[in-house]
């Protein structure tokens, strides 16, 4: 078709003084066009024909209004067509909304368009919410925001009762978008300050009929959508019987062989997602109609047989092949997110860690991140660590994912890394062998403050209980101005992992000496600004517990005693109403009286006369038995 | 022990307190097994204090099991089955065990065995034994070595067995989460077949072959369990699961090929349709039915609308105008079916007691209703039990009388009750009342009404017991000693009716209804001596017949039942009244119908009832047979 009958044709459509049949003919035609290729759809969108249908849903004529609105949903539902269009003027959303109450084919058409033009500005292709980073939109209140605050919730949930199959499905359908990620959307559903009641019941009881088994599956999929989307919202309890007797078999029924291959993908995502967050579901769901063993047909696509039988069943399979391996890798991510047993079920299931290994080098990056996340998952079992984890030497894969890979996979990929560097695990060696250190420096440099937070944390695990080579290659690979920036860093966490590297950094007498005869200066004025700086308790915890370290090192005990304003620090930690910040400080002048070293005397003289001996005694009479003993002990000293 | 001592407690007064809970497993059982004879194949209630070992006790009316032996190793195992087998026509069938102690290790298996096999053993380690148990979570399939199925289970948790029949797998529940198929070839009758041979084959197998029965198994001291079959809700939703069955068979049958035979199919489906219409004599629209398919009726439209006429006056409850009729248009029908004959003189004798047959209404009223018009087809169609509510409401507008003087009458002796003098009633009895009957007309009427209104009405009542008594003892002895029928002579005298319409039909039993008070006879002497006097000739007719045709039990019941009315002082709400209710016509012009079409040499049944009745009879065969599958497809859910 050519360009300029597109054009008569909407020519025709916008002649108020032509007839209505007439009219209504050309959207009908128009709508029609619209269901052919996507370039149909590109041409029509470039002749602006959405703003000429919604000035056509102004017109009185009900048979015209229909025919438009269902050109628009046509458009809209088509992928080519941005989201945007539908919200460019603030009248057309009121007046979709009073169209609602006009005949069954506008409220099919209208919840079917409001439910393709409804997509979340924060996004995440991995259907994940755990990441903490919503990035914010900059063009106001996001779809779901404007939709509700014009009574989407009130106008639709009626719908779900209408006569109509196509309109119930597609109400539901809509709501199931809304209440995604929503809470506001899915506490209204709930209750809400203006309970919504549809012929006298609650929406979640009209959701859970909507899950029974005899009802179609699409129904059945939507409304478990819904019900999730609620229950993560904290609309919800976790352990609410339309969550954990209804909505939660029915997602494993979805998983199911008998299911359609895009139903169970769904199923499974909409299932990873209900019980990220909480093992009791985790361990439901794993007990549930042997899910676990289930998953793992997911990963036969395409199967031999269907090369083989025909081409069509071989190009559906291949279609679907990697969003079934990506949905069930999230999924059994999910599943062993908390429980060892869980874990230990998903990796003795057939071939599991090859799967992963392979996962981890598939071309798809959706496949790639799912796997990954699959694989941080496991990684939070010891045992898993030590056994599995290394006999699939799971390091090689996962070093090669870091390389250049988008920040998502990146964030979860060295997250797991994190596990892998735990002093326990085999796969340390071989790891920062293959020069994992100067990649986790490189991360702590990052924009992305996960990649900040992973980065210095998997620095912390190589450091602890390092040789003095590893902990030089540590401080090496950062730089000092690299360790100071991150000190300052806004986020309490990368402070923490910061401090908590220094700390494994400055263990052992020779360590520390090392250390601090090199970067002695710059690590005491660190400390001390952030003894006086706006900290939490944890923070100025562990920064006393590096200053206690420091006071076990012998040369680097003289930069605490030669430095007045550290000692009047400590002192004034000692009378703190903290106990555990007193402890910390207790443990410092512990280190500096300790009386077999050299100079034991001069140092005891020395806080003696800042009456540091007084403190003492009155924590020696303390209540807190810790402290008591700490302090008795630091006294023996003087005595001795 | 609080549990003990409930179970005591409810001992003391079980003959109290037993019946509601009975009632309620009873009510429950019928609800979710409503394709089960339960006379023919019980369901199980309980274990069976027989069928155990004897190192298992039981309590609680027999549904809680505990062990009792030295549980030293598995010779020391025991087991019990349920008082029944499974019956197949449950279809879905589940029972929940509760474990309400796990004892010392907790060995406890639940499942399901054959009658026979050995009860020294847990369920699942024998042959036609299958088990899920407690300790290793495994699944036993008549093996001593289990194979990795589910969760293991231990006190507090409530177990389900699921037995599916219709595909022949068993799964287990685990507080209300399915855990997945357990088991995939149950010995039960094999999947549907449509091969006759095949099918014949599986029944004799299934005669040789015992059922399964609900099994629990125990091994050591104090364990314990509680078996729900059905007695509780339960905590799994079995209701939804059989949802998704029901809704699978009814898909497949609503899906099941025609095949490339379907203009014989469609030809087939009219052809059903029209004969059923010319059955029940909707001539017009049997009429239009066939001009619109293209079809030929085979019966002449005259006869059609014989038969109608005849149907009417039986539906009516003028039964004697319909006898008069059928004997004019068929000549010689009844005299060669007596029992048919019989069966509609004992008809019209009820409804001499009704007063709607033309012998007595002819007392109470000038003329009856007629009208010229066309009478309303759904009048007449033939009705099932539930629905005779819409007999009643068919023409409630109509006043039974046409004279206003009369009705106001009526009226006011309706107020009263009705009586009649013990001499009256005996002479009545003693001579025939053919007087009154030919002279009938409205004055008459009245004059029996302000006659009857005089007499008492114990004398009455013990008048009509008298009747009943004596003709209940002549019965008996005269059937030997007269051989002298009066039938021919009463009946052309009963035959010689004042009203000749061509069309009757207006019933009255509408404004009966509206009346408070029903009357005997419509309230009237003379047509109660006329309905004694019939009933007398009723009487000889059943002894000729005797001596015609011997000893008929059928006629017997029939005529005590019709008798028995008289018995009460208000018929119409006595413990034989049902007979006065209009839908008792309907199988009396239904057996009429078939007669005069089988005279006609025309089915005496329409093919689609036949077609119904080979249904049901199907479905019969296939729970006999154990085909679970019957039990989702009642024929009662095709008509609506």
């Amino acid at each position: 078709m050519e360009a300029s009958s597109f054009q008569r044709l909407l020519y025709l459509l916008q002649q108020e003084t032509s007839s209505t049949e007439l009219r209504t003919e050309c959207a009908v035609v128009l709508g029609s066009l619209a269901m052919g290729t996507e370039n149909n759809v590109k041409s029509l969108l470039d002749c602006h024909i959405i703003p000429a249908l919604l000035q056509g849903l102004l017109s009185p004529d009900l048979k015209f209004i229909e025919a438009c609105l269902r050109c628009l949903r046509t458009i809209f539902i088509s992928p080519v067509t941005p989201e945007d269009l539908l919200y460019t003027d603030a009248t057309v959303i009121s007046h979709l909304m009073a169209l609602l109450s006009r005949s069954r084919y506008t409220q099919e058409y209208i919840c079917q368009i409001f439910s393709h033009c409804c997509k979340l500005q924060h996004w995440h292709s991995c259907g994940f919410k755990s990441l903490p980073q919503p990035l914010l939109c900059a063009n106001g209140p996001d779809h779901q925001t404007i939709l509700f605050n014009h009574g989407a919730v009130q106008n639709i949930a009626h719908l779900l009762v209408s006569t109509s199959y196509k309109v119930r499905m597609q109400a539901l359908k809509c709501f199931s978008v809304l209440a995604f990620e929503n809470p506001q959307v899915s506490m209204t559903l709930v209750n809400g300050k203006h309970k919504v009641l549809v012929d006298g019941e609650l929406l979640p009881q009209i959701f859970v009929k909507m899950l029974q088994r005899d009802k179609p599956v699409e129904m059945q999929l939507t409304s478990a959508k819904c019900l999730t989307s609620m229950c993560r919202a904290g609309a919800i309890r976790t352990d609410d019987s339309c969550i954990v007797l209804k909505t939660l078999p029915c997602l494993v029924r979805m998983c199911s062989k008998e299911r359609l291959l895009e139903e169970r993908v769904e199923g499974a995502e909409t299932l990873a997602y209900l019980i990220e967050t909480d093992v009791e579901l985790q361990r439901i769901a794993s007990i549930t109609d042997h899910l676990i063993v289930m998953l793992a047909d997911y990963f036969k696509y395409p199967s031999s047989v269907s090369a083989i039988t025909d081409i069509k069943r071989l190009d559906h399979d291949l279609k679907h092949a990697h969003e079934l391996r990506q949905a069930a890798f999230k999924l059994y991510a999910s599943l062993g997110a908390n429980d060892e047993d869980i874990r230990k079920k998903i990796i003795e299931t057939e071939n599991m860690m090859d799967r992963i290994v392979n996962g981890l080098s598939e071309s798809s990056i959706k496949v790639r991140l799912a796997a990954v996340r699959c694989l941080h998952s496991l990684s939070r079992s010891v045992q898993q660590l030590r056994t599995s984890f290394q006999d699939h030497a799971v390091w090689k894969p996962l070093m090669k994912v870091l390389q250049n890979a988008p920040n998502e996979i990146l964030v979860v990929a060295s997250s797991t890394l994190c596990n892998l560097l735990l002093e326990f695990s085999p796969s340390k060696e071989p790891i920062l062998e293959s020069g994992a250190i100067e990649l986790l420096c490189s991360l702590t440099q990052s924009e992305n403050l996960a990649l900040r937070v992973n980065g210095i944390w998997a620095l912390m695990n190589v450091a602890f209980q390092a040789e003095q080579k590893i902990k030089s290659d540590i401080l090496r690979g950062l730089s000092t101005e690299q360790l100071f920036q991150l000190l300052s860093d806004s986020d309490v966490n990368v402070l923490m992992k910061t401090l908590g590297l220094l700390r494994n950094l400055l263990s052992t007498r020779p360590h520390i000496d090392h250390i601090m005869s090199t970067h002695g200066k710059q690590i005491m004025q660190a400390v001390t600004l952030i003894l006086e700086g706006e900290h939490n308790i944890e923070v100025k915890e562990q920064t006393l517990c590096i200053l206690a370290n420091i006071a076990d090192g012998t040369t680097a005990k003289e930069l605490i005693m030669t430095n007045d304003d550290i000692l009047q620090k400590i002192k004034y930690y000692m009378s703190h109403s903290n106990a555990k910040l007193q402890l910390a400080a207790m443990f410092c002048i512990s280190n500096l009286v300790w009386n077999e070293e050299e100079g034991s005397q001069e140092r005891q003289d020395k806080l003696r006369d800042m009456g540091i001996v007084d403190i003492l005694h009155k924590l020696s009479q303390s209540s807190d038995p810790n402290l008591c003993d700490k302090a008795k002990t630091a006294l023996q000293q003087y005595l001795a | 022990m609080a549990d003990a001592g409930a179970g005591s407690l409810h001992g003391g007064d079980s003959a109290l307190s037993c019946l509601p809970e009975e009632q309620e497993l009873s009510q429950r059982l019928r609800r979710l097994y409503p394709a089960v004879n339960q006379e023919e194949t019980p369901l199980p209630r309980s274990w069976s204090p027989k069928d155990k070992y004897n190192y298992i006790g039981l309590s609680q009316g027999n549904l809680r099991v505990h062990y009792k032996g030295h549980g030293k190793n598995h010779k020391d195992a025991a087991s019990v089955r349920a008082t029944h087998p499974i019956p197949a026509a449950c279809g879905i069938y589940y029972f929940e065990v509760k474990i309400v102690s796990k004892g010392r290790d907790g060995y406890m298996g639940i499942g399901l065995s054959a009658q026979g096999v050995n009860m020294n053993r847990l369920p699942g380690w024998d042959k036609h034994s299958y088990g899920y148990h407690g300790d290793d979570g495994h699944s036993f399939c008549s093996s001593g070595t289990g194979q990795p199925y589910g969760p293991t289970f231990t006190t507090g948790d409530v177990i389900g067995c699921c037995v599916n029949l219709i595909n022949n797998t068993c799964f287990y529940t685990k507080n209300g989460h399915s855990l997945g198929i357990a088991f995939t070839d149950l010995p039960l009758p094999a999947m549907i077949s449509n091969q006759f041979m095949e099918l014949l084959q599986e029944y004799i197998q299934h005669l040789f072959k015992s059922n399964l029965y609900p099994t629990v198994g125990l091994q050591t001291p104090g364990e314990i369990v509680d078996a729900n079959f059905g007695q509780q809700p339960f905590v799994f939703d079995i209701e939804d699961y059989m949802r998704e069955w029901r809704a699978k068979i009814q898909g497949t049958i609503k899906r099941f090929p025609i095949g490339d035979r379907l203009g014989e199919w469609q030809a087939m489906l009219q052809n059903m349709v029209s004969s059923y219409l010319v059955h029940h004599g909707y001539c017009s629209t049997a009429a239009a039915f066939a001009r619109i398919t293209d079809t030929t009726i085979q019966e002449e439209q005259t006869s059609i609308k014989n038969r109608q006429r005849i149907q009417k006056l039986v539906l009516a409850g003028r039964v004697g105008e319909a006898i008069e009729a059928t004997q004019q248009l068929y000549p010689g029908l009844l005299e060669h079916n007596p029992n048919l004959l019989f069966m509609l003189k004992c008809r019209q004798f009820v409804e001499m007691v009704n007063g709607t047959d033309s012998e007595v209404r002819c007392f109470s009223a000038r003329s009856p209703r007629s009208q010229d018009s066309y009478p309303g087809s759904p009048n007449l169609s033939p009705r099932r039990g539930s629905n005779n509510s819409h007999v009643h409401s068919t023409g409630a507008d109509s006043p039974t009388c046409s004279n206003g003087v009369l009705s106001t009458k009526i009226k006011q002796s309706c107020s009263k009750y009705q009586a009649l003098s013990s001499s009256s009633s005996s002479s009545s009895s003693s001579s025939p009342s053919s007087v009154n009957y030919s002279e009938s007309n409205s004055t008459d009427s009245t004059k029996s009404q302000q006659h009857s209104s005089t007499s008492n009405q114990e004398t009455r009542h013990l008048a009509f017991l008298s009747f009943f008594y004596l003709s209940d003892s002549e019965m008996e002895m005269e059937a030997e000693h007269y051989p002298n029928g009066v039938l021919e002579n009463s009946s052309t005298r009963i035959m010689n009716g004042t009203y000749k319409h061509e069309e009757i039909l207006q019933t009255d039993e509408s404004s009966m209804d509206n009346c408070p008070q029903r009357q005997l006879c419509g309230g009237n002497h003379a047509a109660t001596e006329r309905m004694i006097q019939f009933g007398r000739e009723l009487q000889t007719l059943s002894e000729q017949l005797c001596r015609e045709y011997g000893k008929n039990t059928m006629h017997k019941k029939m005529l005590q039942d019709a008798f028995s009315l008289l018995a009460y002082s208000d018929p119409w709400n006595c413990p034989v009244g049902q007979q006065l209710d209009p839908i008792q016509r309907e199988p009396v012009c239904a057996a009429l119908n078939s007669a005069i079409l089988e005279s006609q040499n025309l089915p005496k049944q329409p093919p689609l009832m036949l077609a119904l009745g080979q249904a049901s009879e199907c479905l019969r065969l296939m729970a006999r047979v154990g085909l679970g599958s019957c039990s989702f497809a009642r024929v009662d859910d095709y008509l609506h």
